[in-house]
C-alpha cells in the first residue's frame, strides 16, 4: 500500500491519484458484483506494495478485476476464479498466503508461540508448587553441589 | 551561514554524545561519582546542539534556502507556511533529523529528572542513551545529511510531496517518533541494569512513567496516523496491515505488554528477568521498524541494494543494538535475583496471561511482517501476506485476551477469588451479550461477527466503569462518602479505567465497520447517489486554485434519510510543482458515524462519485484518544510525577492500592 508507507514511513515514493473499482466495471448482478469484492481483496496487485487489487488503481489491478469479474459471469465458483488467476501470476498474489510446507511456520507462528508460552508457564508453576511444598528442601541440583562441597570435609573429619 | 552552523552543531553533539557513552560507564567503573555524573551535562549538551541544528534546519525551509538540497527536493516557495515548516521532517534526512532531536531530548529529560534515582543506575542509563545518540548521529551526519548545499542554487524547489501536504505531518510524525524514540529511555534502563547487575521495585517505578509516556504517544500517534490514512487516501480504509504501519504497531504491543508487567514488578517484585526482556525488545522492535522504513527493504529484498549504504549501516545499528542487548541478557539475567511467588488465581497472574498474549499477538505480527522478506531470501520465492492472514490470526490471539481483560482488573493482588471476579462481571457481560443479540436479531441477514465484536467492545466499556464504581459506591454511604472515595482513587486507577473502556470503544468502532456500505457511480449534476443511511446530490463541479494547487472541487447536497445536513465537497488536486493528482474525500461527520464522499475521474460534465456509508467509525479514534488519555492520566500520578518535589510522606509509605 504505497499511500500508507507513504503516511507512516514517509517513505516518497509515487502515490497516484487513488481509485480503485470503477463505476463501468462494476457487475450488474449485485450478488456477483459482491462475490467479486470479496475475491478481489484477497487477491495482490502485482505491482504494489502489500495492496489488494481491490484497492489500487494500478493498470493491472484493473485488468485483474475485470478478469475475476468475467470468470464469475461465466459461471465459475469463488475458488475457480482464485485458482485461475493463481495459475496465472502464481502463489505471490494471494493476500492470505497458503498453507504448505513453505508457509507452515508462518501459519503455525502464533499457535507454537502461545503454546511454548503456556508450557513454559505450566512447568514453572508446577515446579514452585513442588518448592512451596517444602520450603526449604532443597533441589535435588542443590543437593548435589552441596554433598560436592561437604565431600572432602566429611572425609577429613572422618 | 546558519546551515552551516545547523551541519557543525549536529558533528558537535555527535563528539558530546561520545563523552556522554563512554564517561559515565568509566566514572561507574572507577567509583567516581563527578565523572559518572558527566552524563547529565552530556545529555543537556547535546540535546541543546541538536536542538539548534534542527532549527538551523527549520530556518533553511521557512526562508525556503535553495541552496540547500534537501530543501531543493522537498519544498516550494509557494507552500503555505505550516507545510514549509512540516517538510522538514517530510523527508528521509529530516525525519532521521527529528528522530535525534527527540533522542536526545529524552535524554535530557532524564538529566534534569528530579526524581531520586539510584546515581548508579542514571549514569547507566544516560551512557546507554548517549551510545543510542551516537550510532543515529553517526548515521545522520555520514548517510543522510540534511545539510548537504547544491552548487549551482536552483531557482525552484521541487515542493513536498502533495500527499504529505496535509496537517496530519504536522501532527503524526512528531507523536509517532516520541512513542518510538521514547522506549529508548526503557531500554536504557534495562541494559544499565543488567551492567549494574542489580534491579528491584524501585527500578520498575523509575521506568514506568517513561514507559507510559512512550506508550501514550506511541497511541495517539499511530491513531493519527490511522485517520490521516483514512481522509487522505481516499477509499475509507483506515488500517491496511502495511509493513509500515506494522512496523509501529509492534513496539505498541509489545510496550502495552511492557506496562502491565512493570505493575507486577512495582507491586510484587516479579517478573523482573521478563520485564527486563520486554523492555530491550520493545526499543529493539523501534529499531526494527526504524530499519523497515528506512532500508527500503519492504519494497523488496533487492530493493534494499538500491542505497546500501543508509540499509547496511541500520541493519549494523541494529544488530548492535539487538544483538549487544540480548547478549548482555543472556549473560548477566541469571544473576538477578528471582522474584516472588504468586498464586495461580490472581492479578499478577492475570497480568502474566495479558502478556503472553500480547506477546504472542506481537510476534504473529512479527512473523507476517518479516517473513515473506525472509523467505525470499532463502528460497526466491515469493509470498504475499496481506490483511487475511492477519484477520485469520491476529485477531483470535486478541479476542481471548479481551474477553479476560475485565476479569482480570477485577481479581485482587496476591490472591483472587476468581469466582467473585466473574461474579463482578456478571452484570456487564450480560448486558454485553443482551447487545449483541439484540443487534443480530435487528441487523437479521447481515454480518454476524460484528454484533459479537460490538458485545465484545461493550462488555470492556461496561467492565471498566463498573469496576470503578465498585470501588467507589458503597451500600451504606451517602453521595458525599462517596464523591471522596472517589478523588481518594489514585489517578492510575482512574487511568487504567479510561485505557480500557478506551479498547472497547475502539473496538466497537472497528466492529460496526461491517456494516459500512459502499457506492460507486457516475453523476451528473443533479443526480443523486445513496449509499447506507446516506444521499447525496451532485449540485456542480468548479474550478478553484490554491496556493500550489489546480483543484476540480465538487459540490453535494447530503441527506440522512429526510434530514439535511451540511452539504460536503469532494475534490480532485493538481500540485504544479510534481503534476501530481491527488484526492480530497469530502466528510461529513454525522454523530459518531461519517458521510464519506471521493471523486474519480471527471469528463464532459460527468464525474466518478464513491460515497461510503461508515457507521460510528470516530469511535476507532476516540478510543484511542481515550486510551492515551488514561495513559496520560496515570502518567500524573503522585508516584510517576516526572518532576514532582518529594512527598512529605516517607519514601516506603504504603501506597494505595490500584
Amino acid at each position: 500500500m504505497r499511500r500508507t508507507a507513504l503516511i507512516f514511513g514517509l517513505m516518497l515514493l509515487v502515490a497516484p491519484a487513488a481509485h480503485a473499482v470503477q463505476p463501468d466495471e462494476i457487475l450488474p448482478n449485485p450478488a456477483l458484483e459482491q462475490r467479486a469484492r470479496a475475491i478481489s481483496g484477497e487477491l495482490r496487485c502485482l505491482v504494489c506494495q502489500n495492496q489488494s487489487i481491490d484497492d489500487s488503481d494500478a493498470p493491472l489491478a484493473r485488468d485483474l478485476r475485470i478478469l475475476v469479474r468475467e470468470r464469475l459471469v461465466a459461471g465459475d465458483n469463488d475458488k475457480a476464479v482464485v485458482d485461475f488467476v493463481v495459475a496465472r501470476y502464481g502463489d505471490f498474489v494471494l493476500l492470505r498466503p497458503p498453507l504448505n510446507a513453505q508457509t507452515l511456520l508462518l501459519w503455525g507462528a502464533p499457535f507454537i508461540i502461545l503454546l511454548l508460552a503456556i508450557a513454559f508457564l505450566w512447568r514453572r508453576a508446577r515446579q514452585r508448587l513442588v518448592d512451596a511444598a517444602a520450603p526449604n528442601a532443597l533441589s535435588t541440583e542443590e543437593r548435589a553441589r552441596l554433598a560436592a562441597l561437604l565431600g572432602p570435609e566429611d572425609r577429613s573429619s572422618g | 551561514m546558519i546551515v552551516e552552523i545547523g551541519h557543525y552543531a549536529l558533528a558537535l553533539a555527535l563528539g558530546v554524545s561520545v563523552i556522554q557513552a563512554v564517561v559515565p560507564f568509566w566514572g561507574v567503573f572507577r567509583q567516581d561519582r563527578t565523572l559518572a555524573s558527566v552524563g547529565s551535562s552530556a545529555a543537556l549538551v547535546s540535546f541543546a546542539l541538536v536542538a539548534l541544528s534542527f532549527a538551523a534546519l527549520v530556518t533553511s525551509y521557512v526562508r525556503s534556502d535553495f541552496s540547500v538540497g534537501n530543501v531543493v527536493a522537498n519544498s516550494h516557495s509557494a507552500q503555505p507556511l505550516i507545510y514549509k515548516f512540516t517538510s522538514v521532517w517530510g523527508n528521509h534526512e529530516g525525519s532521521m533529523l527529528l528522530w535525534v532531536l527527540i533522542l536526545t531530548l529524552f535524554g535530557a529529560l532524564v538529566a534534569l529528572s528530579r526524581r531520586s534515582l539510584p546515581p548508579r543506575l542514571r549514569a547507566g542509563t544516560l551512557a546507554v542513551q548517549g551510545l543510542v545518540a551516537v550510532a543515529f548521529l553517526a548515521f545522520t551526519l555520514l548517510t543522510s545529511n540534511p545539510f548537504q548545499r547544491l552548487a549551482p542554487v536552483p531557482a525552484e524547489g521541487q515542493d513536498l510531496n502533495p500527499i504529505l501536504q496535509d496537517l496530519g505531518l504536522a501532527i503524526h510524525p512528531p507523536l509517532l517518533y516520541i512513542g518510538y524514540v521514547g522506549f529508548s529511555i526503557t531500554y536504557a534502563f534495562a541494559v544499565a541494569a543488567l551492567i549494574d547487575g542489580r534491579i528491584d521495585a524501585m527500578w520498575a517505578r523509575a521506568v514506568r512513567p517513561w514507559t507510559l509516556l512512550a506508550w501514550t504517544f506511541l497511541t495517539l500517534g499511530i491513531a493519527m496516523g490511522s485517520y490521516w490514512a483514512y481522509y487522505e487516501l481516499g477509499w475509507g480504509g483506515w488500517w491496511f496491515w502495511d509493513p509500515v504501519e506494522n512496523a509501529s504497531f509492534m513496539p505498541w504491543l509489545a510496550g502495552t505488554a511492557l506496562i502491565h508487567s512493570t505493575v507486577v514488578m512495582e507491586k510484587r517484585d516479579a517478573l523482573k528477568v521478563w520485564t527486563i526482556l520486554l523492555a530491550i525488545l520493545t526499543f529493539s522492535l523501534s529499531l526494527l521498524g526504524t530499519f523497515i522504513v528506512r532500508s527500503g527493504v519492504l519494497t523488496s529484498v533487492h530493493s534494499f541494494a538500491t542505497d546500501p549504504a543508509r540499509g547496511l549501516f541500520i541493519l549494523l545499528i541494529l544488530i548492535f543494538f539487538v544483538g549487544g542487548s540480548l547478549a548482555l541478557f543472556a549473560w548477566r539475567a541469571p544473576l538477578l535475583r528471582q522474584g516472588g511467588l504468586f498464586a495461580p488465581v490472581s492479578r499478577e497472574s492475570a497480568l502474566v496471561v495479558n502478556n503472553v498474549f500480547l506477546a504472542t499477538a506481537c510476534a504473529t505480527v512479527f512473523v507476517g511482517t518479516l517473513y515473506p522478506l525472509l523467505l525470499e531470501m532463502l528460497t526466491g520465492d515469493k509470498i504475499s501476506v496481506g490483511a487475511p492472514f492477519y484477520n485469520a490470526t491476529f485477531v483470535p490471539v486478541m479476542v481471548p485476551l479481551l474477553l479476560l481483560l475485565p476479569i482480570g482488573q477485577s481479581l485482587a493482588w496476591k490472591r483472587g477469588d476468581l469466582l467473585g471476579a466473574a461474579q463482578r462481571n456478571a452484570v456487564a457481560f450480560g448486558l454485553a451479550v443482551l447487545a449483541a443479540l439484540a443487534l443480530l436479531f435487528f441487523t437479521r441477514g447481515g454480518p454476524v461477527l460484528a454484533p459479537l465484536g460490538v458485545g465484545l467492545g461493550v462488555f470492556l466499556v461496561l467492565g471498566a466503569g463498573f469496576d470503578l464504581a465498585e470501588r467507589i459506591v458503597t451500600r451504606a454511604s451517602g453521595w458525599q462518602a462517596m464523591l471522596s472515595r472517589a478523588r481518594g482513587l489514585p489517578r492510575s486507577a482512574w487511568g487504567t479505567a479510561l485505557a480500557h473502556a478506551g479498547i472497547g470503544l475502539s473496538i466497537i468502532g472497528i466492529a460496526a465497520q461491517a456494516w459500512s456500505t459502499e457506492a460507486i457511480t457516475v453523476l451528473k449534476p443533479g443526480e443523486r447517489l445513496t449509499s447506507g443511511r446516506y444521499t447525496i446530490v451532485l449540485e456542480g463541479m468548479s474550478p478553484r486554485t490554491g496556493p500550489n494547487f489546480r483543484a476540480e472541487v465538487a459540490r453535494f447536497q447530503l441527506f440522512a434519510g429526510d434530514r439535511e445536513l451540511t452539504p460536503v465537497e469532494a475534490s480532485k488536486r493538481v500540485y504544479t510543482a510534481r503534476a501530481m493528482p491527488t484526492t480530497e474525500a469530502g466528510i461529513r461527520t454525522d454523530g459518531l458515524s461519517q458521510a464519506y464522499v471521493s471523486l474519480g475521474e471527471a469528463q464532459d460534465g460527468v464525474v466518478a462519485v464513491r460515497l461510503y456509508d461508515k457507521p460510528l467509525i470516530l469511535l476507532i479514534w476516540i478510543g484511542s484518544l481515550v486510551m492515551a488519555l488514561g495513559g496520560g492520566l496515570s502518567l500524573t500520578d503522585r508516584r510517576f510525577r516526572l518532576a514532582a518535589p518529594k512527598r512529605a510522606a516517607p519514601a516506603g509509605a504504603v501506597q494505595p492500592a490500584e
